[in-house]
């Protein structure tokens, strides 16, 4: 009997025999590759924590080993300033717990020793324009003065709102509080040459990126604000 | 003797003659997207030529067995499984490139030049002769990209591959970076100076 290619049935079992091996193929590809693309995964994301105190791994270094230089402590805790035992701070989804309301929230904090010095990390998520948007800032042990941010997004228009996860931006918040004169209150962006309505310390928003920038404004309030019993703690310690 | 010849025309003539990108004009869209640096052309580059060798070699080694009105979907099946393999395996292997790449290996899918070499040479061809056109044709295509991002990088950034390759005194003359070389547009207009030598150069082209 000869095969007619061009019936109906040949085709359809056709199509199937072509989906379940391709799909088969696809899938084998998956598993065999996930282990390394985690692996990639978390040295990036430490790559990031890295970018938040100024330091880079240089091309020949390993980011886990930079990292575990540097990071002296992980922990998390919960809304009063307490550890929360029994959780591990770097595999904590921080875009869903900045979804909750922040009394339930279970707060990731990355404990850095720079040069003797200590600075405590703050991861952040939230939303610009297109897409997700995050960053770490880190605040020095006086638990007010940001000694560095990094900024990322996911897919902000280029030029416009895509500037965020330049240095020209995340250098700007070098240097400003978050607590001024004993009240907590996280930094603002806002448009260049403008005044935020409070007193707190504000950063230049990038031109022709107004959303992304309130992106990033509203990111550092909702997930600042979490850390407020912590870091007044610290505050008040060191004062 | 006379099936050499046409082996080699099928695999050199895409270089120069019957380039995709310059005489064809077909996947102007990734040229424009990533040829600001050097190291993402080429890997985008190796990819194509990667994914049109292979896609070519599978739908020549099937052609018999597709069934005509479901064919051009089939191809797409198999251009995409490749494509998402080779993104899998950059993920995998080359993370910071394939963050730099991103969404524009995935679009290797819809690159005209590979639908163009499927349905017009490995439907009608057996496998090595596909495969001679993949390589070739992914070639002519990588050469493209790699003479823009070249151009690009050097005038745009004064790098290449990343190294610094204009020095530090013709800054501290006044020399600056061409901003304008890094904006797409400027890919279109490098693509056109490339299409105009080759023209003049080669008479054949000529209308």
């Amino acid at each position: 009997m000869k095969l007619n290619r061009q019936s109906n049935i040949y085709t359809v079992v056709y199509i199937i025999i072509m989906v379940v091996v391709v799909g088969a193929a696809l899938a084998y590809t998956s598993m065999a590759l996930s282990e390394r693309q985690g692996e990639n995964e978390r040295a990036d994301k430490m790559r990031q924590i890295l970018a938040s105190i100024h330091v880079v791994p240089a091309a020949g270094e390993k980011p886990a080993e930079v990292f575990d230089w540097y990071i002296a402590e992980q922990k998390v805790l919960d809304a009063s300033g307490q550890v929360v035992d029994g959780e591990n701070a770097f595999d904590i989804d921080v875009a869903q717990q900045s979804k909750l309301p922040s009394d339930k929230r279970l707060l990731p904090l990355f404990v850095a020793d720079v040069d003797g010095a200590t600075k405590y990390i703050i991861p952040m998520s939230g939303t610009g324009l297109w897409g997700p948007i995050w960053g770490y800032i880190s605040i020095d042990a006086d638990g007010t003065t940001v000694y560095g941010a990094y900024f990322a997004h996911k897919g902000e228009t280029p030029g416009l709102g895509a500037e965020i996860d330049k240095p020209q931006f995340c250098n700007s918040f070098d240097g400003k509080h978050v607590i001024k004169d004993g009240v907590f209150q996280p930094i603002s962006v806002v448009k260049p040459g403008m005044r935020p309505t409070g007193n707190e310390d504000y950063v230049d928003g990038i031109s022709g990126g107004t959303i992304t920038s309130k992106g990033v404004s509203a990111m550092l309030d909702n997930c600042l604000v979490p850390y407020r019993a912590f870091l007044s703690a610290v505050n008040r310690e060191k004062n | 003797m006379a099936e050499k010849v046409s082996l080699r025309s099928v695999l050199f003539n895409p270089l120069s003659r019957n380039n995709p990108v310059v005489v064809q004009v077909l996947g102007i869209c990734s040229v424009l997207a990533v040829t600001v640096k050097l190291a993402p052309a080429l890997v985008m580059g190796l990819s194509v030529i990667v994914v049109l060798a292979f896609s070519n070699v599978i739908i020549s080694l099937i052609r018999n067995t597709i069934p005509t009105n479901i064919r051009i979907i089939v191809q797409l099946v198999v251009v995409a499984a490749l494509v998402i393999i080779v993104d899998q395996l950059l993920q995998a292997y080359m993370y910071d490139v394939s963050k730099q790449l991103s969404v524009f290996i995935s679009l290797i899918i819809t690159n005209c030049i590979l639908m163009g070499r499927l349905e017009a040479f490995a439907m009608s061809n057996k496998p090595w002769p596909s495969m001679l056109d993949g390589i070739g044709n992914g070639a002519g295509y990588a050469i493209i990209l790699v003479i823009v991002a070249f151009f690009r990088e050097l005038l745009g950034s004064g790098t290449l591959l990343g190294y610094q390759v204009v020095p530090q005194w013709c800054y501290d003359h006044g020399y600056v970076n061409n901003g304008l070389m890094i904006l797409p547009p400027m890919a279109l207009i490098v693509v056109a100076c490339i299409i105009w030598v080759q023209r003049s150069r080669n008479k054949e082209l000529q209308e």
